[in-house]
């Protein structure tokens, strides 16, 4: 196998892991994928290309309020996810590039369903990761979920991760 | 059921109740349209959002295609989004600039004030064709105060300044945080909630949920330090709700969590601190202690009536509400910042935006599944009635009372009733 391939194959493997996690909503081993520094991001679905500190995003949490959300994800209180719904996701068209610094630029399609209270709709997005070398395995350093979708018509909010 | 009967107002007993027949009809629905949406000044857009000429941004309002673009004379002129000729849509992006206004269809071309200019092969047409005949429409009213543009599709409307009433004065509260005036900032949040559009305007306003409701919200705040956790309904400082004539309504409470414009909270960083610090100076020298202290230290949640909030407090939030069905509202948030803010000052405020607001925020969904929750409710139609009486006998009420809920059905149930303004005292 390439070099590519096996890089690739190895953030492949990354990201599965990851967005098992996810469904199974162990956000805590999720949460754990990240490193200190990270950053998570969603932007508004008229402005993929928006920047939180300039434009309005749906999300831009630090390690400290992604803590949060997950706690609070994690909590009877979060009304939305209370019951929690039922997601499956589907991360594929991966890309990877490897930049100068020892990080890992990556790029993959995003398609997850959510089924909940009688109805069931996808998120349609793009999702861009930097990926930090950590010993033998990653972290999670920046993390952008950009949706296809024109509003948020069929969920009504951001309720789960991206 | 006869529309007058559908709430019950009994002031000596403190009874407040609505039908929630008000939420599931489409009879009713569509006398909203006409009595209410069609009525009203209507919130279009801001002058921020069309700042070069040429700009436009297009809008759904009351139902109608709307567009507004700023003219090369810097007029702000808003129309109808339909070709004169045939139909079609003149306007078929959410935003950009144009020099001239093509139609698609048949290519007829009009002047960013609206004028047709250009019309192929016109020749065809007769000596009596009139180019004036076709000129792109605006609604029949277009008015603004400080950048907050309306509309209303009623001829006979009031002058807006008088439809604003008390409102007036907290739309002012607001935009004189700005040294350099409002802006709202790129991007918007645009989210549907399957629920009567009457349930957020209530839910916007309504102190009493904020604790149960949103506990996880209170409990990440209070792991900043602010004294909010645990807190119950009766602990809580009161604040004060008021109705302020013709359906307008504001609830204004002592802020204990961080005011981006000027009082300083753990959640802002240490390094927000002076900056801050400055501001409120600045507020103060201008505006006096006391405008400073409402601007700063009190936040508010006012409701122009019908179907616009605009929510001060994390930071500012200009919320329209679109009816769409008698069970779907579509709602569009946009974030309005001072524009002298930049840099650091900004990147605060939009974070602090993002704790509380917007469909991914820590409170947001919460208020899109209650709602939603009620309305599903509501199905069950033997239960009848919603209850909104809470602190009708208090002399001087809360937030977490009800009167400022009652101001808005005690409007809407005049106008259901083809009556102009409500007078009577509220309670």
């Amino acid at each position: 196998m390439s070099r590519t391939g096996s890089l690739r194959s190895q953030v492949e493997e990354f990201l599965f892991r990851e967005a098992a996690l996810l469904d199974e909503w162990r956000l805590d081993d999720w949460l754990d994928l990240f490193a200190d520094d990270a950053r998570y991001v969603v932007p508004s679905t008229d402005l993929p290309e928006g920047d939180p500190e300039r434009d309005l995003v749906f999300i831009d949490d630090d390690i400290i309020r992604l803590r949060a959300r997950v706690d609070r994800l994690n909590s009877r209180h979060s009304h939305r996810e209370s019951p929690r719904s039922r997601t499956r996701r589907f991360v594929s068209n991966v890309r990877v590039e490897e930049t100068g610094d020892g990080e890992l630029r990556v790029s993959a399609n995003l398609l997850v369903y959510r089924f909940r209270s009688g109805e069931g709709a996808p998120y349609v997005g793009a999702i861009e990761y930097i990926l930090r070398r950590d010993g033998r395995d990653l972290k999670i350093a920046y993390r952008r979920a950009v949706l296809d979708l024109e509003d948020l018509s069929w969920h009504g909010a951001v309720s789960i991760i991206l | 059921m006869d529309i007058k009967d559908l709430i019950v107002d009994d002031r000596d007993r403190g009874v407040f109740r609505v039908h929630r027949s008000c939420m599931t009809s489409a009879d009713l629905f569509r006398q909203e349209r006409e009595r209410i949406l069609d009525r009203c000044w209507i919130y279009l857009g801001h002058e921020s959002e069309v700042e070069a000429p040429g700009d436009y941004r297009r809008r759904t309002v009351a139902g109608r295609p709307l567009f507004f673009i700023r003219g090369k004379d810097d007029q702000i002129r808003v129309f109808l989004n339909s070709c004169p000729h045939r139909g079609a849509m003149i306007c078929r992006r959410d935003a950009g600039n144009a020099g001239v206004l093509q139609c698609f269809y048949h290519a007829w071309s009009f002047s960013t004030d609206g004028d047709l200019i250009g019309v192929p092969g016109e020749d065809a047409y007769g000596p009596h064709f009139d180019r004036t005949e076709f000129c792109l429409k605006s609604p029949p009213r277009v008015d603004s105060y400080r950048g907050f543009h309306f509309v209303s599709f009623n001829p006979q409307a009031e002058d807006l300044v008088t439809y604003l009433a008390g409102a007036r004065d907290y739309l002012d509260l607001v935009v004189d945080q700005a040294e350099e005036g409002m802006r709202v900032v790129p991007g918007s949040n645009r989210y549907t909630i399957k629920a009567n559009w009457k349930l957020l305007a209530e839910n916007s306003l309504d102190g009493y949920h904020l604790v149960p409701t949103h506990r996880t919200y209170v409990d990440y705040i209070a792991g900043f330090g602010t004294d909010d956790s645990g807190d119950t309904v009766s602990a809580r400082p009161p604040g004060v709700a008021k109705a302020l004539g013709g359906g307008h309504c504001v609830s204004e409470n002592i802020s204990r969590n961080g005011r981006p414009i000027a009082r300083w909270h753990p959640i802002f960083g240490e390094e927000a601190r002076e900056r801050i610090a400055r501001v409120r100076r600045r507020l103060v020298q201008k505006h006096g202690e006391e405008r400073t202290y409402r601007m700063a230290d009190t936040s508010r949640n006012l409701l122009i009536y019908p179907n616009l909030l605009i929510m001060d407090f994390v930071a500012i939030s200009i919320r329209y509400i679109e009816p769409v069905a008698p069970d779907r509202m579509e709602v569009t948030a946009w974030h309005l910042v001072p524009r002298e803010e930049s840099g650091p000052a900004l990147a605060t405020r939009l974070d602090s935006y993002l704790t509380f607001l917007g469909p991914g925020g820590f409170a947001t969904p919460d208020d899109v599944e209650v709602l939603e929750s009620c309305q599903a409710g509501f199905r069950a139609t033997e239960a009848g009635w919603s209850d909104i009486s809470r602190g009708m006998l208090n002399p001087c009420p809360g937030t977490s009372d009800e009167l400022q809920m009652r101001g808005f059905w005690r409007q809407w149930h005049a106008h259901m009733q083809g009556r102009d303004r409500t007078n009577v005292k509220d309670r």
